[in-house]
C-alpha cells in the first residue's frame, strides 16, 4: 500500500504554484486563523486536462493489456 | 514565480519561512478541529521542518540563499576576531590601494586613448639616433606632408611650453603677464582628430598656410573654465603671446574653445592655447627640430606600407640636403602607435612607474601571504567546526564556498578602503612629479578601467587567500579532526613557506628602495662646484639685441639694490638643466680634439658672483672678447704638466674655425648642464655679440639669508625694467630650485620606495610574529613537557625559532638572488650606485634580521614563561 505523508502535499502545492498551475491567497477563517486557499489557473486547467487525457490513455492501454491476458 | 521574486525571497527569507510554517501549522490545526487525534495528525503529517525546507528551497534561488547564509556567517567570524580582521583589511587595503593608484598613473600616462576619433589610427614618427629624436623641422615636415598627400595625413605639433602672455582686458605693459601652455599645431589637426568646438570655431587648414599670417588661437575647454570662468566673451578677445625663441610678441585673436576633454596630445602636459604652426617664429629655420610629427592613417590602411613610403619620401628629401646634413641619410624612420599620445613624461617616468608597479605588487603579495597566515592560524582553530559540518552532511563544495566567501568579504572590504587610498594617493604623486612652479597635469579620471582593476585585484586576493584554506577545509577528515589528532606540523609547513616567500619579497623591496634612496642621496650631495645658497637667476629678454655694455648697465643698476651682494650676466645659469653649448677645439694650433668642450658666455665678475674658486690667473675684463677662463678639468686634459696661462686654443663657435681664445685664468671644476653630468672640460668666454636673452645672476647678501632669496624677486623685477626700458624679466629662479628640479624623479622614487619598504617590513614582521605565536600555542604541551624534564630556556627558544629563522634566511637568500638578477631592469634609474656594493646588500639583510628578531621576541618570551605545571594540568 502507498503511504504518503500528508505534509508532502505542501511542497507539491508550492511547486505547482511556482510553475503557475495554481494560485493561492491567504484568507481568514471564522476561527480567526489564517489559511491559504488554492485555485487552478487557466494554465493549470489546461495542464490538468492534458494530464487527465494522458492518464486516460495509459489506463485504457493497461486495461486492454489486462483484458488480453 | 519570476527570477526576481526568487531573489527578493532570498532577502526576506525569514518571513517566507514564517509564512510556510504558518500554512503547515494551519493544516494540522484543521485536522485536529475535524476531530483527529493531535498526536496521530502530527505523525501522519510528517516532519514539518523537512517540508518547510523543501518549500523554502522551491521559492528562492537555493545557491543565492546559501551564499547569503555564508556571508552572514562570514561576517560573524570577521566580527569575532576584530583585531585580526582589522589588521588584515588594513594591510590589504594599503596594498590594493597602492596597486590601484599605480595603475591609475600608468593608465593616465600610457594606456588611456586620447579623446579623439579613432585614436588607433594615430601614429608618431621618429628617428632613433637623430640628435633630437622625435623633433622635426617644420620645413621638412611640410615636404613630407606634400609627398604623402592622399596617402596619409601628417600633423605637426610643437612641444607645449609655458609661455608668457597677456590678455587685452588687462592693462599696462608688464601688468597681467602670466604663463600658459601654448602649442603650435597644424591647422588640420582638429578636423583630422574629429574634434568639435565648444564655442566659436577651431583652427583650420586655412589658418596654417603662410608664416605669420593668421594670428588666431583656440583655448582648451579646461583652460577656458579655469581662466575665464567659461565666459563666452573670451572668444573674440585678444592675447599677446611672447615669442619663445624670437624677440617681441604677437597679438592673437581667440577664435574659439575646443570641446571638453581634449587638451593636446602630450600626457602629463595639458595644452591651454592652440595656435597655428605657421605662427611659430622659427617655422622656416632649417635646423629647428621643434615639432612632433603625427601620421593619421586612413581607416583600414596598414601602417607598414605607409611607413615605407614615408621613409622613401624622407630619403629623397634628405638626398637633396646631403651636403648640409650628411648623417641624416643613414637614419631610418620609426613609426609607432600613438593612440594614447606621446610625451616626454612618458619617457622620463615610464621605467620609474614600472619599477614602482613591481614594488607595490610585491607589497600586495606580502600582505596576501600575511593575511593567508592569519587565516591559516584561524582555520586551525576551526578544524573541529569544519569536521562537524562534514559529519552532518556538508559537501566539499559547500565548505570551500564558506571559506571563499569569507576571504572575498575581506578582499572587498579591503578594496573599499583601498579605493580611498588610491583616490588620495594618485593626485599626491602627480603633484610631486614636476617642480612646484610647473606642475604636471594628468587627467586622473576614475572610470570602468580603474574599477575593473580594483575588482580584478579583489578576485585575485580572494583566490590567493582563500584557496589554500578552502581546499584544506574541504579535505578535512572528520574522524581524525574531531578526535583532535590532526597533525599540526602539516599546517606549519604552508605557513613556513609563506614566511620564506614574504621574506624574499620584503628583501627585494628593501634592496630596491635602498638603491633608489642611495641614488637620490648621491645626486643631492653632488658638489656643484660653486655656492648655491642665495643665488638667483633672472631670465631677461629685450625687444631687440642689446650689446654686452647695455646688459652690464642693468647689472650695475641691480648692484645698488639693498640686499644684493653681487650681480653678473651669463647666457643662462649653470646647471639649469637645459642650456648647453659645445664646440670642438684645437689647442695651440694642433689638430682638432675629438671630445667636445662645453662653453658658457659670461660677463666679467661672474666667477666671483658664482663663488667659483679662482686657481690662478685673473677674471675676464670688459671689452676683452678673445679671453677665456678654463676649469681644472680642461687644464688636466689639455695642459698636463704645463702652465695654461697665456696659452691659446681655437674653437668654431659659429661653424667656421679660427676664433682664438687666450687663457687668462683657471678655476675649480663645476658641473655644467645637470647634476648628473660628469666633470667636463669647460671654457668660460666673454659675450661676443649683442643678444636679446640673458640671465642676470644675482647673489643675495648673506645678511638677507633668513628670508628666501625669492623675497627680493618682485623688487628685482621692477628694478630691471627701471634700469633700461624694454628689459623684461620673464622668470626668476633660485639656483637651489634648479638643482632640486633635476632630482624630482629620484626624490619621488626614493620617497615612495622607502614608504613601501617600511610597509613591507612591517607586514613581514607582523606575519612572522603571528606564525611564531601560533606555533608556540600549538606546541604548548610539548614545551611544557620539555621544561618539566629540565630543558633550559635557551633550548626552548632555539627549538621554537630555528624553523622560522631558517625560513627567513632562505627567503633572504632568494630575495638576494631575485634582486641581483632583476636589478638590470632599473639600472638606468640609478646614479653612481652599484647594486653589488656590499653596503647595498648588507643593509637590507641586517634590517630584515633585526625586524625578524624583534618580531620573534614576544613569542619566545611567551614560550619561556610557560609554566609546565599549569599547561600539563590544563591538557
Amino acid at each position: 500500500m502507498l503511504r504518503v505523508e500528508e505534509g508532502s502535499l505542501y511542497p507539491a502545492l508550492h511547486r505547482m504554484e511556482e510553475t503557475g498551475w495554481i494560485r493561492a491567497k491567504w484568507i481568514t477563517k471564522d476561527t480567526g486563523r489564517r489559511a491559504r486557499l488554492y485555485e487552478l489557473t487557466a494554465a493549470g486547467k489546461k495542464q490538468l486536462e492534458s494530464e487527465q487525457s494522458r492518464w486516460q490513455a495509459v489506463t485504457t492501454a493497461v486495461n486492454r493489456v489486462l483484458r488480453m491476458a | 514565480m519570476s527570477l526576481w521574486s526568487r531573489i527578493a525571497n532570498v532577502l526576506r527569507g525569514d518571513r517566507l519561512s514564517r509564512d510556510i510554517a504558518e500554512e503547515l501549522e494551519s493544516h494540522i490545526q484543521e485536522a485536529i478541529e475535524h476531530g483527529r487525534d493531535p498526536a496521530e495528525a502530527r505523525k501522519s503529517f510528517g516532519s514539518p521542518l523537512r517540508h518547510l525546507d523543501d518549500s523554502h528551497d522551491l521559492r528562492v534561488l537555493p545557491w543565492l540563499d546559501s551564499l547569503r547564509a555564508d556571508a552572514i556567517f562570514g561576517w560573524r567570524q570577521l566580527k569575532k576576531n576584530k583585531v585580526t580582521s582589522a589588521a588584515a583589511i588594513l594591510s590589504l587595503a594599503l596594498a590594493i590601494g597602492s596597486c590601484t593608484a599605480t595603475f591609475r598613473l600608468i593608465d593616465a600616462l600610457f594606456l588611456r586613448p586620447l579623446p579623439i576619433a579613432d585614436p588607433q589610427r594615430l601614429y608618431v614618427i621618429s628617428r632613433p639616433g637623430g640628435g633630437f629624436g622625435d623633433g622635426w623641422e617644420h620645413m621638412r615636415f611640410r615636404r613630407m606632408r606634400a609627398a604623402m598627400k592622399g596617402q596619409a595625413d601628417l600633423i605637426a605639433v610643437s612641444f607645449p611650453e609655458q609661455t608668457d602672455l597677456a590678455y587685452a582686458s588687462d592693462q599696462g605693459p608688464d601688468r597681467g603677464m602670466e604663463k600658459a601652455y601654448v602649442q603650435y599645431v597644424s591647422g588640420r589637426m582638429f578636423r583630422s582628430f574629429g574634434l568639435r568646438p565648444a564655442l566659436g570655431r577651431l583652427l583650420t587648414e586655412d589658418d596654417d598656410l603662410e608664416p605669420g599670417a593668421h594670428p588666431v588661437a583656440v583655448l582648451s575647454y579646461d583652460y577656458w573654465t579655469r581662466r575665464f570662468g567659461r565666459n563666452p566673451k573670451a572668444v573674440g578677445s585678444t592675447a599677446t603671446i611672447a615669442r619663445k625663441y624670437g624677440m617681441g610678441s604677437d597679438v592673437f585673436e581667440i577664435v574659439g574653445v575646443a570641446g571638453e576633454g581634449f587638451a593636446g596630445t602630450e600626457p602629463g602636459t595639458q595644452t591651454e592655447l592652440f595656435v597655428p604652426a605657421m605662427m611659430h617664429p622659427l617655422v622656416n629655420l632649417p635646423v629647428a627640430a621643434l615639432f612632433r610629427t603625427f601620421v593619421r592613417l586612413p581607416s583600414g590602411v596598414a601602417p607598414e606600407p605607409v611607413r615605407d613610403r614615408l621613409d622613401a619620401a624622407l630619403h629623397a628629401i634628405d638626398q637633396e640636403q646631403a651636403k648640409e646634413f650628411p648623417n641624416r641619410l643613414s637614419q631610418t624612420l620609426m613609426m609607432d602607435p600613438a593612440a594614447s599620445g606621446v610625451s616626454r613624461m612618458q619617457k622620463d617616468y615610464g621605467q620609474s612607474l614600472a619599477a614602482l608597479g613591481v614594488l607595490v605588487a610585491l607589497v600586495l603579495l606580502i600582505a596576501c601571504a600575511n593575511v593567508a597566515n592569519l587565516l591559516s592560524a584561524q582555520a586551525a582553530a576551526r578544524a573541529r567546526e569544519m569536521a562537524l559540518r562534514v559529519s552532518i552532511g556538508a559537501g566539499r563544495a559547500q565548505l570551500m564556498r564558506l571559506v571563499l566567501v569569507e576571504s572575498a568579504m575581506l578582499a572587498l572590504a579591503a578594496v573599499a578602503v583601498g579605493a580611498i587610498v588610491a583616490w588620495q594617493s594618485a593626485p599626491f604623486v602627480v603633484a610631486r612629479v614636476n617642480p612646484p612652479d610647473n606642475p604636471a597635469r594628468l587627467s586622473l579620471t576614475a572610470d570602468w578601467r580603474v574599477l575593473g582593476v580594483g575588482l580584478a585585484l579583489a578576485l585575485a586576493v580572494t583566490l590567493l587567500l582563500g584557496l589554500a584554506p578552502a581546499l584544506r577545509a574541504s579535505a578535512v577528515r572528520p574522524a581524525s579532526a574531531l578526535r583532535g589528532g590532526e597533525n599540526p606540523r602539516s599546517r606549519g609547513r604552508l605557513m613556513h613557506t609563506l614566511i620564506a616567500v614574504q621574506t624574499a619579497f620584503c628583501f627585494l623591496v628593501l634592496f630596491v628602495s635602498g638603491l633608489f634612496a642611495a641614488t637620490f642621496d648621491r645626486l643631492t650631495h653632488q658638489p656643484a662646484g660653486f655656492s648655491v645658497d642665495g643665488l638667483l637667476a633672472l631670465d631677461t629678454v629685450t625687444p631687440r639685441d642689446e650689446p654686452p655694455s647695455a646688459w652690464e648697465q642693468v647689472a650695475e643698476h641691480l648692484r645698488s639694490v639693498p640686499g644684493v651682494e653681487s650681480v653678473a650676466v651669463s647666457e643662462w645659469p649653470l646647471l639649469d638643466g637645459n642650456g648647453y653649448r659645445y664646440n670642438h677645439v684645437s689647442i695651440e694650433g694642433g689638430p682638432p680634439i675629438e671630445a667636445r668642450v662645453q662653453f658658457l658666455l659670461v660677463s666679467p665678475g661672474w666667477i666671483e658672483t658664482m663663488k667659483i674658486p679662482l686657481i690662478e690667473g685673473r677674471d675676464l675684463r670688459a671689452d676683452e672678447t678673445g679671453a677665456a677662463i678654463v676649469n681644472r678639468e680642461f687644464v688636466r686634459k689639455y695642459f698636463p704638466e704645463r702652465d695654461p696661462l697665456g696659452k691659446w686654443f681655437e674653437a668654431k663657435p659659429g661653424g667656421q674655425w679660427g676664433r682664438r681664445f687666450q687663457i687668462v685664468g683657471s678655476v675649480g671644476d663645476t658641473r655644467y648642464q645637470t647634476v648628473r653630468d660628469p666633470i667636463l672640460p669647460l671654457a668660460f668666454i666673454p659675450h661676443q655679440n649683442p643678444w636679446h636673452v640673458e640671465s642676470l645672476i644675482v647673489r643675495v647678501s648673506p645678511s638677507n639669508k633668513p628670508a628666501s632669496p625669492l623675497a627680493l624677486a618682485s623688487i628685482l623685477r621692477q628694478e630691471v625694467s627701471r634700469a633700461r626700458p624694454g628689459f623684461r624679466v620673464t622668470k626668476i629662479r633660485t639656483q637651489e630650485g634648479m638643482l632640486q628640479s633635476q632630482t624630482v624623479r629620484e626624490r619621488l622614487l626614493a620617497m615612495l620606495a622607502l614608504f613601501f619598504a617600511v610597509v613591507a617590513l612591517l607586514l613581514a614582521a607582523i606575519g612572522l610574529y603571528g606564525v611564531l605565536n601560533y606555533s608556540v600555542l600549538q606546541r604548548q604541551r610539548e614545551i611544557g613537557i620539555r621544561m618539566a624534564i629540565g630543558a633550559p630556556a635557551a633550548d626552548i627558544a632555539r627549538r621554537i625559532t630555528t624553523d622560522v629563522f631558517s625560513m627567513v634566511l632562505l627567503g633572504a637568500l632568494a630575495g638576494l638572488a631575485l634582486g641581483l638578477s632583476s636589478v638590470r631592469y632599473i639600472e638606468s634609474l640609478l646614479y653612481q650606485v652599484k647594486p653589488t656594493d656590499p653596503a647595498m646588500l648588507t643593509l637590507p639583510s641586517l634590517t630584515i634580521l633585526v625586524a625578524a628578531s624583534l618580531a620573534a621576541l614576544p613569542a619566545v618570551i611567551r614560550a619561556i614563561r610557560i609554566d609546565p605545571a599549569t599547561t600539563l594540568r590544563a591538557e
